[in-house]
C-alpha cells in the first residue's frame, strides 16, 4: 500500500533514490540540494541501500565519476545545483555525447554574481543545450514521483540519455509537502534491474569509450543522433508517465493543460509557480474570465507540436520565465513557446514575463496581473512591450 | 621480477599502429607499465597525446577498455569505474577482477588535474595513476607546465631579450602526492626498466591508491632526435635530475643512488629546449639550476635517511 506522508521535496527525492537503489552515487554538496545528499549518506549508513557513495571534492569530479561509473555498466544517479551545474558543463556534454543513462536532480537555484542561493531557473537554462532531458516539477510529490520515472527514461534502450529531474530550490525542496510514496517492492519493479547493453567490465570484449574525432569526422552525425535519440525520447516519456499512472492513480505526460480545452488567455510556466497559477486560474474562472494554464513538465525534449495543439484556440498566451537572457529576445521558455506558436495559422501573440529571479516571491496579484494584461492583449489585439518583468522594483 | 624473456611474451595491451610520434616516451612507459598488471586492466586517460594518439575513431590500439573523458578528470573518472566494479561485484554481476589504471600527462596531472587526482587519492580507491611526466603541454605544442624545469624553453616561455626560458622552478609533484599518505608512491623512468617494473607491480598490488611519476621523454618538445629518448631518461636519472625513489607506506627509499652525478649541463646540452642555456652571458642560471638539483638530491636523501 502506498502510504501518505509528509517530507520535504529533497527527502522525497532521496527516498526514491532509496527505492531505485542506484549501484553508485557521486555527489557533492551545495545549497539547496544539500540535503538530498545528507538524506542518501544516512540509507547508505544503515545499509538501506547497495550503493557505492562516491562523496567526491568537486561537482565537476561528481560528474567525471558519474560518467566513468555510468559507462561501466552500473546505475548512476547525483544531485547538485547552481553553481555546481555549471562547473560541471563540459561534464554534462560528455555525458550525453556518451549515451550514459545518468539521472541527476537538479536543485534550481540562480547563478552568481551576485551570490545568492535561492530560487530561479538560470541554472537548468543554461544547460539546455547539453543533450540532458530536463524535466521540470512543481512538488515534492512530482519530484518524487518524476524520480523513479526519470530512471526508467534515461535507462530506455530507445533514450540512453541523462536525466535532469528540476525542482525548484527552497520553494520545493526544504517545504514540507503531503505526498504518497509507493511501496519499495513496487518502485523497485517499475524501475527495474538495470540492463546495460555494453559495459567496460567484460574481460573478454573490451571497449573504447569517448575515442578522439579528429581525423575521420564523425562528430556533426553523433550529434544529429543525439538529437535525434532526445526526440525519440517523447513517446517513451509518454509511456513511462501512463504505466507510472497505472501503479499510482498519478498520470504524467509531456505537459499539463489545465483547463486549456476553452481558456482565452492562458500561462505557459515550468515548475512551483504553476501551483500559483492553477489557484489563479481557478478564482478568475469563478469570476467568467476564461483563463488556463500550461504547465510544461518536459523542456527537454522540447513537445512544440503538441504545444502548439493546446494551445491553438487561446487569444493571447503569456510565457513566465523564471531566468533572463541579457540581450536576446525574451528569456528561452517565451522564445520556443512564440517559436512552436509562430507555424500556427492563429499567430497567437505571446509575451514574455520574467519572475522570481533569485528567489523573489511571485505572488497570486502578481498572476492575476499577466492574466488581465492577456486580457487586454487579447480585446485589442495590440501585444505591447513583449518582455515584461513582475515583481521587478523600478 | 619478471625477467625480460617473460616480459617479451606478454601480450601488449597498446598495441603497435598507434599514432604517437617516433621516439615518443609515452608508448614506452605505457607498455612497460601494463605489462606489470596480474589481472585484466581498465584504463582511464586524460586528454593528451597518448589519448588523441591511440584512439583516432573509429580506431583503437587498446586491446582493454578504455575511457578518455575530458582532460583534468583521469582520477576522477577511473574512480567511478572502481566505484561502479565494487558496487557490480557485490551484486554478483561482474564475476571477474580487474585492475584499473589512469594515465595523465603532466599537465593533466601536475596542473589541471591536481583536485581531481587529490580527491581520488583521498577517497582511497584501489586505482593506480600514472603521470607520464614529459615536462610540458606537448599536446598542444609545447607550451610550458607546472613540470617545465626552470629556464627551458617553450612556446609560452619564448627566449627573449629579457627572458631566459621558464623563469620559475618545478613543483614536486611526487612529493605532494606523497602527502597523502597513500600506501605506494614512486617516481620511476623509461630507462631503468627494471626499477619501472618492480614499482608498476608494486602500485598494482597495493591495497589502495597507487601513483607512478615517470619521466618520459619528448623529442618534439624537448628539440633532441627521436633515437636518443631512452638515452635523454637515463641523462636525467644520471644528473639527478630525476631521482628514482618511492614510498611505500610512508617509508622514502631511495632506489638508484647516483654516486658520481654527471652535471645538470650533460641531461640540459643535447636538448634544444635549454639550448640557450649553454650561451655565454648564462652561467648565472646554469649555476642556479645545479644548485636546485643538488637541494633536491640533499632533501630527498634526508626523506630517505640516506646519508653521503
Amino acid at each position: 500500500m502506498a502510504k501518505t506522508v509528509a517530507l520535504t521535496g529533497n527527502v522525497a527525492c532521496a527516498q526514491a533514490m532509496r527505492q531505485a537503489d542506484p549501484d553508485v552515487v557521486a555527489a557533492y554538496p551545495i545549497t539547496p540540494q544539500t540535503t538530498i545528499v545528507e538524506e542518501f549518506s544516512t540509507y547508505v549508513a544503515n545499509g538501506l541501500v547497495n550503493t557505492e557513495y562516491v562523496t567526491v571534492e568537486s561537482e565537476h569530479s561528481a560528474m567525471s565519476a558519474s560518467i566513468g561509473a555510468s559507462a561501466a555498466g552500473s546505475r548512476v544517479m547525483t544531485a547538485t545545483a547552481s553553481q555546481g551545474l555549471a562547473l560541471m558543463w563540459e561534464e554534462l556534454y560528455i555525458a550525453s555525447a556518451y549515451r550514459l543513462p545518468i539521472i541527476m536532480h537538479n536543485v534550481n537555484r540562480t547563478l552568481s554574481g551576485p551570490i545568492n542561493i535561492h530560487c530561479d531557473h538560470q541554472d537548468s537554462m543554461g544547460a539546455r543545450d547539453s543533450g540532458w532531458i530536463q524535466l521540470f516539477c512543481e512538488n515534492a510529490q512530482e519530484a518524487y514521483d518524476t524520480t523513479l520515472q526519470a530512471v526508467r527514461i534515461a535507462e530506455d534502450h530507445r533514450v540512453k540519455l541523462p536525466v535532469m529531474v528540476c525542482l525548484d530550490g527552497f520553494i520545493i525542496s526544504h517545504a514540507i509537502d503531503r505526498l504518497d510514496i509507493l511501496d519499495d517492492d513496487v518502485a523497485a519493479k517499475f524501475v527495474g534491474e538495470f540492463d546495460a547493453p555494453i559495459t567496460m567490465l567484460d574481460a573478454n570484449n573490451p571497449i573504447t569509450v569517448g575515442p578522439f574525432d579528429g581525423l575521420h569526422g564523425s562528430f556533426f552525425e553523433f550529434r544529429r543522433d543525439q538529437e535525434l535519440a532526445t526526440l525519440g525520447s517523447v513517446p517513451v516519456i509518454e509511456e513511462v508517465g501512463k504505466e507510472y499512472g497505472q501503479i499510482s492513480g498519478r498520470e504524467y505526460g509531456l505537459f499539463e493543460a489545465y483547463k486549456l480545452d476553452d481558456a482565452e488567455v492562458a500561462i505557459v510556466v515550468l515548475g512551483s509557480a504553476a501551483g500559483t497559477t492553477r489557484v489563479v486560474v481557478d478564482k478568475l474562472r469563478e469570476s467568467g474570465i476564461k483563463a488556463g494554464l500550461l504547465k510544461l513538465r518536459s523542456f527537454r525534449p522540447f513537445p512544440a507540436e503538441q504545444i502548439a495543439e493546446a494551445l491553438a484556440g487561446v487569444k493571447a498566451v503569456a510565457a513566465l520565465d523564471r531566468s533572463l537572457s541579457p540581450g536576446a529576445i525574451g528569456a528561452p521558455l517565451f522564445q520556443e513557446i512564440r517559436s512552436a506558436l509562430y507555424d500556427q495559422a492563429s499567430r497567437v501573440p505571446v509575451i514574455n514575463y520574467i519572475y522570481g529571479l533569485g528567489g523573489r516571491d511571485v505572488s497570486m496579484p502578481n498572476l492575476e496581473q499577466v492574466f488581465n494584461d492577456l486580457s487586454q492583449v487579447a480585446k485589442s489585439g495590440q501585444t505591447g512591450p513583449v518582455i515584461r518583468y513582475l515583481g521587478l522594483k523600478e | 621480477m619478471t625477467s625480460l624473456r617473460e616480459l617479451t611474451h606478454k601480450e601488449d595491451y597498446l598495441t603497435g599502429g598507434h599514432r604517437l610520434c617516433a621516439g615518443c616516451g609515452h608508448s614506452i612507459a605505457t607498455r612497460q607499465i601494463l605489462m606489470a598488471a596480474d589481472k585484466p586492466v581498465v584504463v582511464g586517460c586524460a586528454t593528451g597525446c597518448l589519448e588523441v594518439s591511440t584512439t583516432i575513431y573509429p580506431y583503437t590500439a587498446w586491446k582493454c577498455s578504455f575511457i578518455h573523458n575530458a582532460f583534468e578528470n583521469a582520477a576522477a573518472t577511473i574512480s567511478g569505474v572502481e566505484a561502479a566494479y565494487n558496487a557490480l561485484r557485490r551484486r554478483g554481476k561482474v564475476d571477474s577482477e580487474f585492475r584499473f589504471v589512469a594515465f595523465g600527462g603532466d599537465g593533466g596531472t601536475y596542473d589541471i588535474g591536481l583536485q581531481s587526482l587529490s580527491g581520488a587519492l583521498e577517497r582511497g580507491h584501489k586505482m593506480v595513476y600514472v603521470c607520464l611526466d614529459n615536462g610540458a603541454y606537448m599536446n598542444t605544442g609545447i607550451q610550458r607546465s607546472s613540470a617545465t624545469p626552470k629556464g627551458a624553453w617553450t612556446t609560452t616561455t619564448p627566449v627573449g631579450k629579457v627572458e631566459s626560458g621558464k623563469p620559475q622552478k618545478r613543483k614536486d609533484l611526487t612529493a605532494i602526492v606523497a602527502a597523502h599518505g597513500i600506501p605506494y608512491v614512486a617516481q620511476a623512468s623509461i630507462s631503468n626498466w627494471k626499477d619501472l617494473q618492480s614499482k608498476a607491480t608494486k602500485a598494482f598490488a597495493a591495497d589502495g591508491p597507487a601513483f607512478l611519476n615517470v619521466l618520459s621523454p619528448c623529442p618534439r618538445g624537448w628539440r633532441f632526435s627521436s633515437d636518443m629518448t631512452v638515452k635523454m631518461a637515463k641523462a636525467g636519472v644520471q644528473t639527478r635530475f630525476w631521482p628514482l625513489f618511492e614510498v611505500e607506506n610512508g617509508e622514502w627509499k631511495l632506489n638508484v643512488k647516483v654516486r658520481d652525478p654527471k652535471p645538470i649541463a650533460d641531461w640540459l646540452k643535447p636538448q634544444g629546449r635549454f639550448k640557450h642555456l649553454l650561451a655565454p652571458g648564462n652561467e648565472e642560471l646554469l649555476a642556479e639550476i645545479q644548485a636546485d638539483v643538488d637541494a633536491n638530491w640533499d632533501r630527498l636523501l634526508r626523506r630517505c635517511g640516506v646519508t653521503e
